[in-house]
C-alpha cells in the first residue's frame, strides 16, 4: 500500500438546523437530504473509521482528540437553543485516537486525548455524527481545531492523521465540519426567508464550490488565506479546514467532486460536498509556499539580528 | 418601591485553574494549589461581598458566545456538570444554581426596548458555561444568591472592537435601567482576563508555579497601564482606549464585559479596589472592584 486508505471526504456545515429543524425551510431540507446521501454512501462503503475535524471545537493546549469510548450527553447550542436539545451517545475508536495523538507528537505537535464523562462535544461534531452515522455502526474520532494554529501546524496535523490511518490499516471516511462563508445574520429571521448574507459571500462560496466540484482540493488549500480574508468572520486566525483537509487527503487535485447541496444557514454558507479520490489531476496553479513535514514551533526572531 | 441599585461591580477573571486550585467538593479534579495571588485576592473580595446587602449577581460571560443578539438565562434552576472544553483535566464542576428570572426578563425587555436584539434562553438542558461558574464560585462559594447570566454577543468578531464598545455600552445602560426599575440591589460581574494570549503547552503538573509567567512583556505593560488608570479612577479613559488595548493584547475584553459593566455604573471616576494580578497559562488576570459607596471603599493593594 502506498498511502493510507481514505475512501472519501465529506465537507458539511456545523449548524444544527439540518438536524433539528429540516422542515423549517426548503434549504434546510435540501441540506438534510444531502447528509442522508452521505450517510448512505458511508453505509455502503467499507469504512471502519469516521475521522471528524470540527471547526466548532476550539482548543488551546495543542490538538485535542476525543478518546472517551462512549461519550454521552444532551447538547444544546449556544445560539440556537430554542430549536431543541441534541441527545447523543457516540462510539469512539479509542485505539485510533491514541495512535493519532502519538503520530501528532512524533511530528512535533502538542497533542493529547480527552476522555472525560460529560465532556462538551461541539455542535458541529454532534450534528455530523448524528446525521452521518446515526446507529454508530462505524466508530469515530474527533479532533479539535487549535485556535492559535496556522498553516504549518495545521498541515502537519493533517499529515499526522494520514500517518495514523496508515499505521492502523484503517479504511477511513474523513469529515470536515465547517461553513463556507460564516457571517450569520445578527437578528432572528424567518427560516423561509433565509439567504446568504451578502452577494459577495455568495459569489465566493460558488467559486469555492466550483473548485470542490472539479476536485481541486489542494488548490483550495493554497487559496485558504484569500478565502479567509474575503468571506470569513475573523474569529480565528485562518480558514484552517482547507489546509487540514488537503493535507489529510494527500495534497493533490485528483478527486471526483460532488456538491450535494449549497444553502444558507442563518446567512452563512452551508454546503455538503463529497470528494472521492480519482485519477487525473485538474488545475494550473503553481504553489510557492513550503510543504511542511514536521512542526518546530514558533520561530523566535526578536532576539536575532540585534546589534 | 425603592429604586434598585448596583451595589458593587467586580472584574472577576475565570481561568478554571483558580477553582481547580481551591479544591472545592464540586470539582472532580484534585490539585496541590497554585495561583495564590489570585485566589487570596478572590477570598478577600468574597469576604467583602459577605458584608454587602444584595439580592442577585448579574454576570456577563465570554464563554456563552452568541452571534444573534444577547441572550439571558430564563429558567429558575440549572443543575448539571460543566466540563471545560479546553482544560477538561482540571475543571469538571457539578453545579446547582438558581436564577433570578424576573430580573433577567426585565433586562431582556428593557434592552429589547432600546433596540438591542435579545432572547431568553429557556432550554432546561442548556449547560452553564465555565466562565459563569468560575467567577461566581470564587466570589460566592456558598452559592446562596441567584444569578442572571448574560451572553456575550460577539460584535468584535463581526464588526470591530469599536462597535463592540458601542453595543456593550448600550447594553450596560439598558441593564442599569432595568435594575433601577426592578427595585433590587445587584452585584455586577464582568468575567474575563485582561491580556489573553495563552501558552499552547501545559506543564505536566498544571499548578507548577515555577512555570507560570505572563506570555510576553508587552502584554504585562498594557495590563499595568489599565491597572494604573483604574487606580486613578479613570474608567472613561479605560473604555476609550479599550479597542486599542483589545487589539494589542488580544484581550478578553473583546467580549464587551468591562465596557458593559462600566457603562452600567456610569463610568466611575473613583478608584477601583485592586485585589490581585497574576498570570494564568500566560494570560493576564486582574481582580478589581468598584464600590459606589465612598464610606466602604477601600485601598486594598
Amino acid at each position: 500500500m502506498t498511502g493510507p486508505d481514505i475512501l472519501f471526504e465529506v465537507y458539511c456545515p456545523p449548524h444544527p438546523q439540518p438536524l433539528l429543524s429540516p422542515e423549517a425551510s426548503d434549504g434546510y431540507g435540501k441540506l438534510r437530504d444531502a447528509y442522508e446521501t452521505c450517510r448512505k454512501r458511508i453505509e455502503e462503503s467499507e469504512a471502519d473509521l469516521i475521522l471528524v475535524y470540527s471547526t466548532t471545537w476550539p482548543s488551546i493546549i495543542g490538538h485535542q482528540i476525543q478518546a472517551h469510548p462512549e461519550p454521552e450527553w444532551v447538547h444544546v447550542d449556544d445560539d440556537f437553543h430554542f430549536l431543541g436539545s441534541m441527545p447523543y451517545k457516540f462510539r469512539m475508536d479509542v485505539e485510533f485516537a491514541e495512535a493519532f495523538r502519538d503520530a501528532a507528537k512524533s511530528r512535533g505537535l502538542q497533542s493529547r486525548t480527552v476522555a472525560y464523562d460529560g465532556f462538551p462535544i461541539d455542535t458541529g461534531s454532534v450534528v455530523a455524527l448524528k446525521l452521518l452515522n446515526p446507529e454508530n455502526r462505524i466508530p469515530a474520532c474527533i479532533v479539535s481545531s487549535n485556535m492559535y494554529a496556522n498553516r504549518a501546524e495545521t498541515i502537519v496535523l493533517g499529515k499526522s492523521a494520514r500517518d495514523a490511518i496508515q499505521e492502523q490499516g484503517k479504511k477511513a471516511v474523513v469529515v470536515v465540519v465547517s461553513s463556507l462563508s460564516n457571517r450569520m445574520f445578527t437578528e432572528h429571521i424567518d427560516p423561509t426567508e433565509d439567504r446568504i448574507h451578502s452577494a459577495k459571500d455568495d459569489e465566493w462560496n460558488r467559486k469555492i464550490l466550483e473548485f470542490f466540484g472539479d476536485g481541486r482540493l489542494e488548490d483550495l488549500s493554497q487559496l485558504s488565506r484569500e478565502i479567509h480574508g474575503q468571506i470569513r468572520v475573523q474569529k480565528v486566525v485562518a480558514y484552517k479546514p482547507a489546509w487540514w483537509m488537503s493535507a489529510t487527503m494527500g495534497q493533490h487535485n485528483n478527486y471526483t467532486g460532488e456538491v450535494l447541496a449549497y444553502e444558507a444557514l442563518h446567512g452563512s454558507g452551508g454546503a455538503v460536498v463529497l470528494l472521492t479520490p480519482a485519477s487525473g489531476s485538474v488545475g494550473d496553479k503553481e504553489f510557492d509556499e513550503d510543504d511542511v513535514e514536521h512542526y518546530h514551533g514558533d520561530r523566535g526572531v526578536l532576539d536575532k539580528g540585534a546589534l | 418601591m425603592a429604586k434598585g441599585e448596583i451595589v458593587l461591580g467586580c472584574l472577576a477573571p475565570h481561568p478554571p485553574h483558580v477553582v481547580y486550585a481551591e479544591n472545592p467538593e464540586q470539582n472532580e479534579a484534585f490539585s496541590e494549589g497554585g495561583w495564590e495571588t489570585l485566589r487570596w485576592g478572590y477570598n478577600r473580595l468574597a469576604r467583602k461581598l459577605k458584608t454587602i446587602d444584595y439580592d442577585a449577581m448579574v454576570i456577563f460571560t465570554p464563554h456563552w458566545q452568541t452571534y444573534i443578539g444577547t441572550h439571558f438565562l430564563g429558567l429558575p434552576e440549572f443543575k448539571s456538570k460543566s466540563v471545560d472544553p479546553v482544560f477538561p483535566n482540571i475543571f469538571r464542576f457539578n453545579y446547582d444554581i438558581s436564577v433570578d428570572v424576573d430580573l433577567a426578563e426585565k433586562m431582556c425587555e428593557v434592552a429589547g426596548d432600546s433596540g438591542i436584539i435579545t432572547k431568553m434562553m429557556r432550554n432546561p438542558d442548556f449547560r452553564i458555561d465555565y466562565g459563569t461558574i468560575t467567577s461566581c464560585h470564587m466570589l460566592n462559594p456558598d452559592w446562596d444568591k441567584p444569578l442572571v447570566t448574560i451572553s456575550s454577543n460577539r460584535n468584535a468578531h463581526y464588526y470591530s472592537p469599536e462597535v463592540m464598545n458601542e453595543q456593550a455600552s448600550a447594553l450596560g445602560e439598558a441593564c442599569a435601567k432595568a435594575i433601577e426599575e426592578s427595585g433590587k440591589k445587584v452585584v455586577l460581574i464582568s468575567s474575563h482576563s485582561l491580556s489573553h494570549r495563552h501558552f499552547v503547552t501545559e506543564s505536566p503538573l498544571p499548578e507548577d508555579m515555577s512555570r507560570e509567567h505572563i506570555y510576553n512583556h508587552s502584554q504585562y505593560v498594557w495590563d499595568m497601564k489599565l491597572v494604573d488608570l483604574m487606580r486613578g479612577g479613570k474608567m472613561r479613559e479605560v473604555i476609550d482606549i479599550m479597542p486599542e488595548f483589545t487589539e494589542q493584547t488580544i484581550a478578553e475584553t473583546e467580549a464587551g464585559g468591562l465596557t458593559w459593566m462600566m457603562a452600567a455604573m456610569g463610568y466611575p471616576d473613583y478608584p477601583a479596589e485592586i485585589y490581585g494580578y497574576q498570570s494564568v497559562i500566560g494570560t493576564g488576570n486582574l481582580i478589581a472592584a468598584w464600590d459606589p459607596m465612598e464610606a466602604t471603599r477601600e485601598i486594598v493593594l
